[in-house]
């Protein structure tokens, strides 16, 4: 009885684990999404790659949209170091819209996005992660066969204004892992939109 | 000489009214920052707050602002107070969120908080707030429940029926 006991709320840190996505730590699965291109992709594709900035972004989110010219700035400053940017729209297209895989080809091409911009077109990435926002960032290490999962939450501390930025939280963490440290902090918050499901 | 001194007297006037008046005001609605901001989410007294995080240009929220006008029309002479708390840009409070309010005939409190640096502040709303919005904090004496989630008035009334 006790056993049993035991099994069940092992089930159950086991279940609502996985309804909270990955943890710090966690080796993250590969993913193999539509990108803007027509072409599917994997992190397998990149084999050199020391890791991956994967960010759940969207086209409508304004957060997203102050934080766009970032992103491309964080893929060009640190793709060359081995940690190259991956975006992907988590959000259902029927909910919303501005968001359909068309209307993410026209985003792209606008910025010129350097890097692949995913669709989950299934929505069955976002909750393997356990993103809950745009934009909502995860860096993932590599460590031998397996990615694992360095750092949760925002690309810096200020939304508003690049300029004013005081942390660098993403940056600082590939830092960090560049140098086999830990990041600290290892997850922040940020407000963000809501991921739109049917 | 004149005209000089009047523009002192109102570079003075202005910097006075800037240094003494932690919040700005547009219409009706007050700006905060979170610390200026912080202590409407623990007053005493014997009324159930009910507060709603929200912006302009999220969909889900605009949906259920209707819903909690409602509960804020039909519970306030009861001890309810609805407070719309707006995320929307600072600088679209007059293009946007002006407008919108008075659009939707908005009878309860707005504010909008101007606090870029949310990774400090969500957590002092509530610990388990990942920071998608819509978001709504409930709480009265004995009772301080956070929810990040979309609420219709019947769900909204649920929870605030046994705290009347």
């Amino acid at each position: 009885m006790k056993k049993t006991g035991i099994l069940l709320s092992a089930m159950f840190f086991a279940l609502s684990a996985m309804a909270q996505g990955y943890q710090i730590g966690d080796v993250a699965e590969d993913f193999r999404l539509l990108n803007v291109d027509g072409r599917y992709v994997s992190m397998a594709d990149f084999p050199d790659a020391k890791g991956f900035i994967v960010i759940f972004s969207c086209n409508h989110c304004p957060y997203v949209v102050a934080y766009e010219d970032r992103m491309i700035e964080l893929h060009n400053e640190f793709a060359p170091k081995g940690f190259p940017v991956i975006a992907i729209n988590p959000n259902d297209s029927i909910a919303q819209p501005q968001d359909s895989y068309s209307r993410m080809i026209v985003r792209a091409r606008e910025k010129n996005f350097p890097f692949p911009y995913l669709l989950d077109a299934d929505q069955s990435i976002y909750p393997k992660f356990g993103a809950t926002r745009t934009p909502h960032v995860f860096l993932l290490r590599r460590d031998g066969a397996n990615l694992r999962v360095a750092y949760i939450g925002a690309i810096d501390d200020n939304y508003q204004d690049a300029t004013a930025v005081q942390e660098r939280f993403l940056a600082n963490a590939i830092h960090a892992v560049k140098n086999g440290k830990t990041p600290d902090p290892a997850v922040t918050r940020a407000i963000g939109c809501t991921i739109k499901t049917r | 000489m004149a005209f000089l001194r009047f523009s002192l007297l109102l570079l003075v006037f202005s910097f006075l009214s800037f240094s003494f008046s932690p919040a700005i005001y547009a219409g009706e609605i007050k700006v905060y920052t979170f610390d200026e901001f912080e202590y409407r989410l623990y007053q005493e007294d014997d009324n159930i707050y009910v507060v709603n995080f929200w912006a302009t240009w999220c969909a889900p929220c605009v949906k259920e602002i209707p819903d909690f006008e409602k509960l804020n029309a039909t519970y306030k002479d009861r001890g309810l107070k609805v407070l719309f708390v707006s995320l929307d840009f600072p600088g679209q409070l007059e293009s946007r969120v002006v407008p919108f309010v008075e659009r939707m005939n908005m009878q309860a409190e707005v504010v909008l908080l101007n606090d870029p640096r949310a990774n400090r502040w969500i957590p002092r709303v509530s610990e388990k707030w990942t920071g998608s919005i819509p978001a709504t904090l409930i709480y009265a004496k004995g009772f301080r429940e956070f929810y990040e989630r979309e609420f219709t008035f019947e769900e909204l009334e649920e929870i605030i029926k046994p705290l009347l």
